[in-house]
């Protein structure tokens, strides 16, 4: 497969939050400004890409039967592993991102991505698709974490450039759920548009 | 009275749903119709409570006394993983009829971040065993409540004109942000 179709498709015609609406819990909860959307983005990322090469690893040895409970154990000791590490050295981040962090083991993007490419394909398309699905999510995040600072706080990754309050709305939970509404409609304009 | 806090702040206060985005994706999944609505809470409801004293039992005397409380993310999902498969076994064999009216939802349930997040709070709030167990039961109402009129708005939103680009999700994000505005109008009862 052609290896830049496979790593751009994470972007636009298979985003995951966007197109495939996976993993719309940590979305939804952790934007309320740019970084940390970014953290989670990145976090996620990093777990996606591990899980998706151990998986690929060893597609050939583990029994057809008991994959899917194989596959959470994987994910889980990465998540435990970025877990221990954000607490270490990211201690802010840690603090704001909270349950959210455990919860990376039930984000269904990472499971998806491991039971529907990473089990049956190679080692390099496994890489590829992990860094791209990965890095799409955590543009997605970014997306909606500008928007929502922007609005709810008037600043942008912590530069405030609107003296003020902002619109408290878009801090809180009803704004998360508008403005991803908002975002997933012009996505879906961008890709009628290129298709 | 404790009880009585902890119950309405689950269900109204702190909807799992509409204010701590726990369990979306069932929430957008499957509130297309009522019936697989009142399904997929009914199966929520059946594994969050057992999962939640599972998960209290195992935090208390077995991970805190051997100090390996960092093995908890691991642990709480195998718990919830073997859990779901159990609950779908035992329900074939013991009723034929609920397992035709759940069966579909089970598997889903394991990714369903709802179910291990109230186990995780359930341990970070410090409640005891009974505590846990009317936690786990209120937000599990709560999760049922906000799917039932989610999924009620929507079966009226298949009739309506929507532009092109708002159709499906867009507009059911939408109408969820409505309904979470409403549900903000509890902030402070308890």
């Amino acid at each position: 497969m052609n290896q830049w179709k496979n790593f751009s498709k994470g972007f636009f015609s298979e985003n995951a939050v966007f197109v495939l609406f996976l993993g719309l819990c940590p979305t939804l909860g952790v934007t309320t400004s740019v970084i940390n959307g970014v953290g989670m983005g990145l976090a996620t990322t990093f777990v996606l890409l591990m899980s998706n090469i151990v998986v690929t690893l060893i597609k050939n040895y583990i029994p057809d039967k008991v994959r899917i409970p194989s596959f959470i154990v994987i994910i889980a000791s990465f998540v435990t592993i970025v877990e221990l590490l954000m607490q270490a050295y990211l201690p802010g981040l840690f603090d704001e991102l909270g349950l959210f962090i455990p919860l990376i083991v039930v984000n269904c993007l990472i499971l998806g991505r491991a039971e529907a490419f990473a089990s049956k394909n190679t080692f390099t398309s496994s890489v590829v698709d992990g860094l791209g699905m990965g890095l799409g999510f955590t543009m997605a995040l970014f997306f909606l974490g500008g928007v929502r600072e922007i609005l709810g706080s008037g600043s942008f990754l912590g530069f405030k450039f609107i003296p003020g309050d902002g619109i408290l709305l878009f801090i809180l939970a009803p704004g998360a759920f508008i403005a991803l509404g908002y975002l997933i409609m012009l996505m879906n304009k961008i890709n009628k548009k290129t298709a | 009275m404790n009880y009585i806090i902890i119950i309405i702040s689950a269900i109204f206060v702190n909807n799992i749903v509409l204010a701590k985005f726990l369990g979306i994706c069932p929430f957008i999944g499957v509130s297309n119709k009522i019936e697989t609505a009142i399904g997929m809470t009914g199966a929520v409801t059946f594994v969050m409570v057992i999962a939640t004293i599972v998960t209290y039992l195992l935090q208390h005397y077995i991970l805190i006394p051997f100090g390996i409380s960092f093995m908890q993310t691991i642990t709480f999902i195998l718990i919830i993983a073997a859990l779901v498969q159990m609950v779908e076994i035992m329900l074939k064999k013991v009723s034929p009829v609920l397992y035709q009216a759940l069966g579909i939802f089970l598997p889903l349930i394991t990714t369903n971040c709802a179910v291990l997040g109230v186990a995780i709070l359930a341990v970070q709030n410090d409640y005891n065993l009974i505590e846990s167990v009317v936690f786990s039961i209120a937000n599990a109402i709560g999760f049922g409540m906000a799917l039932l009129i989610f999924s009620g708005i929507r079966e009226q939103l298949e009739l309506v004109d929507v532009p092109e680009p708002m159709k499906g999700v867009p507009i059911a994000f939408i109408v969820a942000g409505l309904l979470a505005m409403a549900f903000m109008g509890f902030t402070g009862v308890v």
